[in-house]
C-alpha cells in the first residue's frame, strides 16, 4: 500500500471523521457550526477532525468573514479507487446474475 | 486538464457462456428478464427507443437515461447509458455495447462500456450508488488490514 493510500485509509478509518467527510460529499460546502449540529461531538472535536481531513487533502477550507466553510475534495480519493476495475466489477457481477437467470430459463 | 486525462476510457467484460446467442438475446432484450439481472426498465429492442433503468433498493437508488442505438438480433445490441447530475463530476454519458458471438459450446458475450472520462470516477453508477458502495468496500478493506 502506498503512503498516500495509507494516509487516506487512516484518515477515513475514524467513523466520526468519515461521517463528516461523507456529509460534505453529499451536501456540499458547510460551516463547522452546521457540521457540529449533525455530528454527535463538540465543535472543537469537529474542528480537529476537519484539520486532519484537510491535512490528508480530503477537505478544503474557505474563509468568509468570521465563518470558515469546508468542502470535500473528492478527487483526493482517486488513489483509493482504481475506477476501471471498479466498473468492471459492477459488470462482472451483472454477468453472474445474467448467467443465473439463463440457468433458470432452462427449467 | 491535459490531453491524456481528457481521453475517454472504456471498460470491457467478456465471458464464455454455455447458452446459445438466441437465449442470451432474450435475457438482454425482454424487460421482465432484464429486470432479473440488471434493473427495472421499460426497454424495447427498437433503434431510437428511449428508456430508463432504475435501481430502487434501500442502499442503491438511481435512474439512468438510455436510448437504443443499434439492434442486430442475436448479434449486437447498443444503448446509451447516461446519468444526469448538476455536478459535472457525477454526470455521465456513456455507451454500452453487447456483442454475441456463437462458439462451439455456446456464446462469447462481450460488453463494452465506453465514453467515460477519467474525471468521472464516481459516475459509474451515479453518486447515490457510488458512495454507499464505496464506503462498504472501504470498511471491508479496513477490516482486512486490522
Amino acid at each position: 500500500m502506498s503512503k498516500t493510500q495509507d494516509v487516506l485509509f487512516r484518515t477515513l478509518a475514524d467513523p466520526t471523521r468519515r461521517a463528516i467527510f461523507e456529509r460534505l460529499c453529499r451536501n456540499g460546502e458547510q460551516t463547522v457550526g452546521a457540521l457540529t449540529v449533525r455530528a454527535k461531538v463538540s465543535q472543537p472535536a469537529v474542528s480537529k477532525h476537519l484539520r486532519i481531513l484537510k491535512q490528508a487533502g480530503l477537505v478544503r477550507d474557505r474563509h468568509e468573514g468570521r465563518q470558515t466553510h469546508y468542502s470535500a475534495q473528492v478527487g483526493a480519493l482517486a488513489p483509493l479507487i482504481d475506477w476501471t476495475s471498479q466498473m468492471a466489477g459492477f459488470w462482472e457481477s451483472r454477468f453472474d446474475d445474467l448467467e443465473d437467470l439463463l440457468k433458470r430459463m432452462d427449467q | 486538464m491535459n490531453e491524456t486525462s481528457a481521453k475517454a476510457r472504456s471498460v470491457v467484460v467478456e465471458r464464455e457462456i454455455p447458452h446459445p446467442p438466441e437465449k442470451i438475446w432474450r435475457a438482454l432484450t425482454q424487460p421482465r428478464l432484464i429486470e432479473e439481472w440488471l434493473m427495472k426498465n421499460d426497454f424495447a429492442p427498437v433503434v431510437g427507443r428511449r428508456f430508463t433503468l432504475q435501481a430502487d433498493q434501500p442502499n442503491w437508488k438511481m435512474m439512468l437515461d438510455c436510448e437504443v442505438l443499434a439492434v442486430e438480433p442475436n448479434k449486437k445490441l447498443s444503448y446509451t447509458w447516461n446519468f444526469a447530475s448538476d455536478d459535472a463530476a457525477l454526470s455521465l454519458k456513456s455507451v454500452v455495447t453487447w456483442t454475441l458471438t456463437p462458439t462451439s459450446t455456446g456464446t462469447r458475450l462481450c460488453m463494452e462500456q465506453s465514453g467515460f472520462r477519467p474525471d468521472q470516477r464516481q459516475a459509474y453508477g451515479g453518486a447515490n450508488a457510488g458512495w454507499p458502495r464505496f464506503f462498504a468496500a472501504l470498511e471491508q478493506v479496513l477490516a482486512r488490514i486490522e
